[in-house]
């Protein structure tokens, strides 16, 4: 049996001593841990700094801006160009307007101009086209008659032709009137007479028609001319009761009738003289040849 | 787009030319002619028209004659008429609308006042 070693007895001083070490060891610890938790706060504190800094210049920056657009002299300054810049525009705007209206109330009137126009060239055209549309001089006074009835609005009236045997005005046409009571016209007298012989249109100045129908009182005569020769006259007495004035139009279809309707009528009588020489020529081919 | 058919009865060719003219201003119109009543009312029981526009004097057959016949028919009564005459009294004029006539025009009109009454007619929109 191995003899167990014999501990060595310690003396005061190392017991000291240990205490001592031990205790050293503690405040070194200690201290290791309040440095690493002030490590940790100057950590935490530089974190908060930062972010501190980025406010402020994002604070002063937003400052800036503010005051810039506070700053009341430069604000009223743009308030006032801005409003100078609208007082303009809108007397721009109220000037285009104007003009605009001007320029439609003009184009207003330029369509009724031209659809009046277009009204009268359409009559005109019309009573022009169906004059020279047959060589029949009974169909040419039938288109006469029609043109004063439809187109003037007549409802009384007459249409003479020089007979130039007698050097007269014979009724060959009527509406509203007998023709058979018609007296022949001698050149030069009357209304009638004077309106052939000079061959001037003559237009009432009274409007009214009396109640009964006048021979030496017409409305209207208007001369049938093949340059300055008169062939005829028309004589209106009396216009529809709708038709209460002339139209500028009526004045155009009187020039328009008093050419066109006497070469009209001229050139259906020398057609019809013709057609009937020409048959009579044929008859005496014909006994001839039998 | 269908074609507006209008039926023109007028013995006068000068004004049946008138009208015509007036009318051909509307597009896509074809336009039907009579001289009489009877050849309107003939030509009207052919064709579907979407418009008739009618004298008063007339031979053989006058425009009232004309109208109260086409009236006289069951599908006819939607079917506008307008009455284009000399006639201006009033009593003409009531007469033609107790007809059944939808407009009444008295000559001479300008081509321009009867193609605005076609369009009212029609319901065109201008």
């Amino acid at each position: 049996m191995e003899k167990p070693e014999a501990e060595i007895p310690q003396t005061p001083d190392d017991r000291a001593e240990k205490e001592e070490e031990s205790k050293v060891s503690q405040r070194a610890q200690e201290f290791l841990q309040v440095f690493k938790k002030g490590a940790e706060f100057t950590q935490e504190l530089l974190r908060i700094n930062e972010k501190l800094r980025y406010r402020v210049v994002r604070l002063e920056e937003e400052n800036n801006d503010f005051r810039r657009a506070m700053q009341p002299e430069t604000a009223i300054q743009d308030l006032e160009r801005r409003i100078q810049e609208l007082v303009r525009e809108k007397e721009e705007l109220r000037e285009k307007y104007a003009n605009i209206e001007q320029e439609n109330q003009d184009f207003a009137q330029r369509y009724v101009e031209i659809e009046e126009e277009n009204n009268n060239l359409a009559n005109l055209y019309i009573a022009s086209y169906q004059l020279h549309s047959t060589l029949d001089y009974r169909e040419v006074l039938q288109i006469i008659l029609e043109i004063v009835i439809n187109l003037i609005g007549a409802e009384e009236f007459v249409l003479l032709l020089r007979d130039e045997k007698k050097d007269k005005l014979l009724v060959v046409a009527a509406e509203g009137i007998s023709q058979d009571d018609f007296p022949a016209v001698t050149i030069g007298e009357g209304i009638i007479g004077k309106v052939a012989e000079t061959g001037e249109n003559y237009i009432r100045k009274d409007f009214a028609s009396p109640e009964k129908t006048e021979i030496n009182n017409p409305l209207v005569c208007i001369p049938l001319k093949i340059k300055e020769y008169v062939i005829g006259v028309i004589v209106l007495y009396r216009l529809l009761r709708q038709k209460t004035q002339f139209a500028e139009v009526d004045y155009e279809l009187f020039t328009l009738l008093a050419g066109h309707a006497a070469t009209a009528i001229f050139s259906s009588r020398l057609y019809s003289e013709s057609e009937r020489r020409l048959s009579t020529f044929r008859g005496f081919i014909d006994l001839l040849t039998r | 787009m269908s074609p507006i058919k209008i039926l023109v009865v007028e013995d006068s060719p000068t004004m049946r030319q008138f009208i015509c003219f007036a009318l051909r201003r509307l597009p896509g119109v074809v336009i039907a002619e009579a001289a009489d009543g009877v050849e309107g009312l003939k030509k009207f029981n052919l064709e579907n028209f979407n418009l008739v526009m009618v004298d008063i004097n007339m031979p053989i057959m006058d425009g009232l004659k004309l109208l109260s016949l086409i009236r006289k028919g069951p599908l006819n009564s939607k079917i506008p008429v307008l009455v284009l005459t000399t006639e201006g009294a009033q009593a003409d004029r009531d007469r033609a609308l107790s007809l059944g006539a939808d407009a009444y025009l008295t000559k001479p009109t300008p081509g321009s006042v009867i193609l605005k009454t076609v369009k009212r007619l029609l319901g065109i929109v201008e």
